[in-house]
């Protein structure tokens, strides 16, 4: 593989998969998680 | 907001008494599992690495994130805000929002319709690939297997011509859909996409990793992953991205809004959505160096360039996979992975689709669960297995296919996007009742983003589609002219008509067409 695919390959894990990981942090921080037991028993 | 905010009042929406009703998500995170089961399908992995390479390889990322923040991500927020909003499905969402927008929410029932009735035949022709993956049953002619000998593909038109291998495994599908939504929107929807989502991205992984450790996967890698930085001044370019994006996240035709209308009025929603789109985009850069880890290898096999072995959609799935798990040590492993992958993510997509049918429904003529589904699924069996078991269902799989996703769920989308910016102007209203609960704001971007931006290059990408046909007839001469009306412009130009005419059935009396209130300052 050449040095400019490689890096573009690990930009791109990053991007994604690091943005994914920023929004799960920011969701599980989130001030309103809803309420989970909510719709449990219908 | 503070729990004690929420009022009493019975002015406002009852969300006990609507779910008990119209079903619900259990939580935040099932709904997340079931958002991110609908966007993750089979044009994750058929569809986004071709796009990639095709649109300068490691360079397209850029108008890919781009695409994904200023477009997928806001038109997300945009369906979601809807469906939480007016707690209803398509239909009587935007019959809540507007009553003559109602066409609009009947319009994407049907697109969903059509999608299912076809998308569910791929769905059958994995599933038997899975089971064919252990022997190799393509042999060394997998694109003649596929065409004469699996789907006995006849001469173009339409053969009513049962072919009973396709038959079986459509049928099977059919059940297994209408087990998944007899059961409901958590224990059926909800629960099949909770375990099938981790399910898929373990195989998934496996699937990677085993094809990474193939001879030639670097090669693949290569071709997919090298920056042609010059595409990036092709217009083309960023309309790929664009359409890329807006094709991946379901967004646009019903799916988010019914499912968001399942979710408890107390929910972030932005981060739901922030998550839903990265998650969709994890999962394609994924398929991406596993698809074109596994082309790599058999480029390296048959030892010409990965420009001679790349393909997608139908074509890499059931063709060019096939040759590649002959020729790899294991093959039959990357076999089962691969088609149990478009198997379980195709059937999560499907079930969406065919939520926002059984859901329109339900709303406009309160019925049951179980009569809605039954009134949905039985027609939806019969058209599939008449058009698509058959020896012409191949043609017409094709025709309708291009032509529903161009010429209904992008017209849809441009459509709503324009109705709801600018016919009846509720953006500013929409972002209010996200910032209730959202920890992203939604501010005067958001609108300028749905107001403007997206609908004008959607509506670039939608008139480039269109010139593509007009200038040369879709399929380059392989179909005759009247499968391409009938299938393709008479089926999409149908779908908002008859989208009209079913807005002009009036609702049952029990159904409330006013704007649900949901919290105190609401009521005020």
């Amino acid at each position: 593989m050449s040095v400019s695919a490689i890096i573009m390959m690990i930009i791109a894990i990053l991007v994604v998969w690091g943005g994914l990981a920023v929004a799960v942090v920011l969701l599980l921080n989130s001030k309103n998680p809803g309420d989970p037991s909510f719709h449990r028993d219908l | 907001m503070a729990d004690q905010d929420w009022p009493q009042s019975s002015e406002v929406h009852d969300e006990q008494a609507d779910a008990a009703k119209r079903g619900a998500f259990s939580s935040r995170k099932v709904f997340i599992f079931a958002a991110i089961g609908s966007a993750v399908g089979l044009g994750n992995i058929w569809r986004f690495p071709y796009v990639a390479y095709d649109n300068g390889g490691g360079a397209f990322i850029i108008p890919y994130l781009v695409a994904l923040l200023v477009a997928g991500i806001p038109f997300l927020w945009f369906d979601y805000s809807l469906g939480h909003k007016f707690r209803g499905s398509a239909p009587l969402t935007f019959a809540r929002l507007k009553r003559h927008t109602e066409f609009l929410g009947w319009w994407q029932v049907l697109i969903c319709f059509v999608i299912a009735v076809y998308y569910a035949a791929v769905l059958a022709w994995a599933l038997s690939y899975t089971f064919f993956s252990f022997n190799k049953r393509w042999g060394d002619d997998p694109a003649g297997f596929f065409i004469g000998e699996y789907l006995k593909v006849g001469d173009a038109g339409v053969q009513i011509s049962v072919v009973p291998g396709v038959l079986i495994p459509l049928l099977a599908v059919w059940l297994i859909v209408g087990i998944v939504m007899v059961l409901g929107v958590q224990k059926g929807v909800g629960l099949t996409s909770a375990v099938f989502i981790p399910l898929l991205v373990v195989v998934f992984l496996l699937l990677v990793i085993r094809a990474l450790m193939l001879p030639g996967a670097g090669m693949g890698l290569d071709a997919l992953f090298t920056p042609d930085w010059g595409a990036l001044a092709h217009p083309g370019v960023w309309a790929a991205a664009f359409g890329q994006i807006f094709f991946s996240l379901s967004i646009g035709f019903g799916i988010m809004i019914t499912y968001s209308s399942y979710v408890n009025r107390d929910t972030d929603m932005t981060g739901s959505g922030m998550v839903v789109g990265f998650a969709n985009s994890s999962f394609e850069v994924l398929a991406g160096i596993g698809v074109f880890a596994a082309l790599g290898f058999m480029a390296q096999a048959s030892g010409v360039a990965v420009t001679e072995v790349v393909a997608s959609g139908v074509g890499l799935a059931f063709i060019a996979f096939p040759a590649i798990i002959s020729e790899a040590p294991g093959g039959a492993l990357l076999g089962v992975l691969f088609f149990l992958s478009l198997v379980v993510a195709g059937l999560t997509s499907l079930i969406s689709v065919i939520e926002v049918v059984i859901s329109g429904i339900r709303d406009k003529f309160e019925m049951s669960r179980r009569g809605a589904t039954t009134a949905v699924l039985v027609p939806m069996t019969v058209i599939s297995l008449l058009f698509f078991s058959t020896t012409s269902g191949l043609h017409v799989l094709d025709i309708v296919d291009h032509f529903v996703n161009r010429f209904g769920i992008l017209l849809v989308a441009v459509v709503s996007l324009f109705m709801v910016g600018w016919g009846v102007r509720r953006l500013r209203d929409l972002a209010n009742h996200m910032n209730y609960t959202g920890n992203v704001r939604l501010g005067q971007l958001w609108v300028v983003l749905l107001q403007v931006v997206v609908p004008v290059v959607l509506s670039l990408v939608l008139l480039q589609e269109l010139w593509a046909v007009l200038k040369e007839p879709y399929g380059g001469g392989d179909y005759p002219q009247w499968m391409l009306i009938v299938f393709g412009w008479a089926m999409a130009i149908s779908l908002p008509i008859f989208g009209w005419l079913a807005a002009r059935v009036p609702w049952r009396e029990d159904t409330s067409l006013k704007e649900p209130l949901l919290r105190a300052e609401e009521v005020s």
